[in-house]
């Protein structure tokens, strides 16, 4: 294969995107490098998502709740880090007078970081054991998600001497004895980041090209041929459910991280359906995709939306309504229909691969 | 025993709002397999009507009228909403037939839309709507107190239901809507001009919308995201009622009303809310259809 062939592959794509976000920081400042890493961190999470979405044609709306949980666990350790062992404001304030069990077990790192991706599975691996093996499926279990997120979000909230209720943990300032602050730290956390993303697209790339990834394309098409040749797909749909609860998870931690403040709106319903909407503005089912879309979502939201508010929200609404009436296929879509346009028939069936990824989501 | 009743009745106010919100959103799933996110906004639309004709009434009727502005702002809330229903569902949702994914994430782009556009027209803090001296105050009955707004809100939910089962079950045109559900292509080639049912349809749920966000006016202070709150229960209701039978609907919402107020009375607001969602799943795992669905053999 040639250079010029192998680039227009995804992991050709995928490769000129990492070398030009590892070069990016020499030209944009401290803050916008910061911003990008907020965006990578959500990049990482549509990938999950459009691994159950997009591949296996289960739309979930709970991804705010585990991305949510990662970073909380991860803020609490950092608080607990940044007092030094003694108790946050907002507990004292609450009258505790000693930390809650939970904190302490969350103050060792270890601990903390590995709950931060196995407390969303659990919970995912649940909710996906109720839900698909009773055969619970399309827009029923997406309802189901969507209420989950709205019960954790009002259990953090109300439970606010353990979470800090509706403002959230914001006592970010030191990690392993680095200052959070420093431009320094953050670089390493955004090049963290990126090393993430790369790893988790590479072993989700890997996934969806293996046999366990044809049956999850196979679920999305036609679930029920695929439970006569003897499948158990509940099985399936319940690891990947999990998997992707799990790169959320990871997401939330590297998220919280370089913003430094988490609280309850920045996982509530709305962002959850954003983050679905960052995948089907790139493309459902390409992986890739969906890292364009979630970055050019948020470079839109944090340029635009200062600056034109009401405008903003208008053209988000409209995006929502266009892309997913005309334009199923997200921005890949765009990119295979030129393809095919300058180069023939050549590439139709890699088309009709992403087309049907978009066609066959229910 | 007293405080046991109270719950009750107030579970059932709310549950009676929930079915006015839910039975819109349920009919309008079984006939064309969509799912409108933008259904709350259509309740936000109503109460916002019940507020303009309120304020109508203040700035230009003599004060002895005001009384008899919410007779007016029942049918103002019911035809805005249906006509903003209506042409949602002409701009956007006849493109999403059979797709309920798509058209759960296109629609709640269009609540985005609404909600925006609601705060441009009426400012973004909540609006107060003044009740009428008629349904302000309450009704003892053994020492118990019922508040005569909740009285009538379920009055006017259980009027809305009995039109709806009427329409439904007993006139030409609700036999149209059953024969689609049950089988479009059929229905459409004995003659059923399916476009038009799945419109009005549509237009009916909506308006019903807006008569519940009318009566969300009379228990306090609405705003640009008021249909948000109701949105995600009124979902429920559909889960556990199932799809296509109004008489499931009805169970499951005023279920979903006495459990919810129940628990929250028990513990607390918040753990009332995580028990709910505990209970639910569990009653799926009985019933993972809901309570009653259109039995068929067909599969996908």
């Amino acid at each position: 294969m040639g250079l010029s062939k192998w680039i227009g592959t995804k992991q050709g794509i995928f490769i000129v995107l990492l070398v030009l976000l590892a070069v990016l920081p020499l030209i944009l400042n401290d803050f916008h490098t910061n911003l990008l890493g907020r965006y990578l961190a959500f990049a990482i999470l549509v990938i999950g998502l459009d691994l159950v979405w997009g591949y296996t044609g289960i739309l979930s709306l709970g991804h705010g709740i585990f991305f949510g949980l990662g970073a909380y666990i991860m803020a609490i350790y950092v608080t607990t880090e940044s007092s030094g062992g003694a108790l946050p404001d907002f507990m004292m304030w609450s009258g505790m007078t000693e930390l809650p069990f939970l904190w302490e077990l969350l103050s060792n790192p270890v601990a903390a970081i590995l709950l931060g991706i196995l407390l969303p599975m659990a919970i995912a691996s649940l909710l996906g054991f109720f839900t698909f093996r009773n055969r619970i499926k399309g827009v029923y279990f997406t309802i189901l998600t969507q209420a989950l997120v709205l019960v954790t979000v009002t259990l953090i909230v109300s439970q606010q001497r353990y979470t800090g209720g509706s403002d959230g943990l914001s006592g970010l300032s030191t990690m392993f004895g680095f200052s959070l602050s420093s431009p320094q730290t953050q670089l390493f956390l955004y090049f963290l980041t990126l090393v993430v993303l790369a790893a988790v697209f590479y072993f989700c790339f890997k996934l969806v090209n293996s046999r366990f990834g044809k049956v999850l394309i196979a679920i999305r098409d036609g679930e029920n041929r695929l439970r006569f040749s003897g499948y158990n797909t509940a099985y399936y749909k319940m690891v990947v459910f999990t998997l992707s609860a799990g790169i959320a998870g990871l997401a939330g931690m590297l998220y919280v991280l370089q913003i430094r403040i988490i609280t309850p709106t920045m996982i509530d319903i709305i962002p959850s359906i954003e983050m679905a909407l960052w995948v089907a503005i790139g493309g459902r089912g390409t992986l890739l995709g969906p890292i364009f879309g979630a970055i050019l979502a948020n470079v839109g939201t944090t340029f635009f939306s200062e600056n034109y508010p009401e405008l903003w929200t208008y053209f988000i609404g409209l995006v929502f309504i266009v892309v997913i009436v005309f334009l199923p296929g997200g921005l890949m879509s765009i990119g295979n229909k030129l393809k095919r346009k300058r180069r023939g028939s050549d590439h139709e069936e890699a088309e009709q691969q992403a087309g049907s990824a978009a066609d066959k989501h229910s | 025993m007293e405080g046991i009743i109270s719950q009750l009745f107030n579970g059932i106010s709310l549950g009676s709002i929930l079915l006015l919100i839910a039975l819109g959103l349920a009919i309008t799933f079984g006939l064309m397999n969509v799912i409108n996110m933008a259904h709350g906004e259509l309740i936000m639309i109503g109460a916002y009507a019940t507020y303009v004709v309120q304020s109508l009434f203040i700035d230009y009727l003599p004060e002895s009228m005001f009384n008899w502005y919410f007779i007016l702002a029942v049918p103002a809330a019911f035809l805005t909403a249906a006509l903003i229903g209506w042409l949602l569902e002409w701009t956007v949702i006849r493109h999403l037939y059979g797709r309920p994914l798509d058209s759960l994430l296109a629609t709640f782009g269009a609540g985005l839309i609404l909600q925006q556009a609601a705060r441009s027209i009426f400012g973004a803090p909540n609006v107060g709507v003044q009740s009428p001296a008629l349904l302000s105050g309450a009704v003892e009955i053994f020492s118990i107190s019922f508040p005569k707004s909740r009285i009538f809100i379920i009055l006017l939910v259980t009027a809305c239901v009995l039109f709806m089962f009427y329409y439904f079950y007993k006139t030409s045109n609700g036999r149209r809507i059953r024969a689609v559900m049950q089988n479009r292509d059929m229905a459409s080639s004995v003659g059923i001009s399916t476009r038009q049912v799945d419109s009005t349809t549509f237009a009916l749920g909506a308006g019903f919308a807006g008569i519940a966000g009318m009566a969300l006016t009379l228990i306090g202070p609405i705003g640009p995201t008021l249909g948000t709150a109701y949105i995600i229960d009124a979902f429920m209701v559909v889960v556990v009622g199932g799809v296509g039978m109004l008489l499931g609907t009805v169970i499951a919402a005023l279920g979903i009303g006495v459990f919810n107020t129940g628990f929250e009375y028990f513990t607390n607001a918040s753990m009332g809310r995580v028990l709910l969602f505990a209970v639910i799943i569990l009653f799926l795992q009985w019933r993972p259809n809901g309570l009653f669905n259109l039995s068929t053999r067909k599969l996908d």
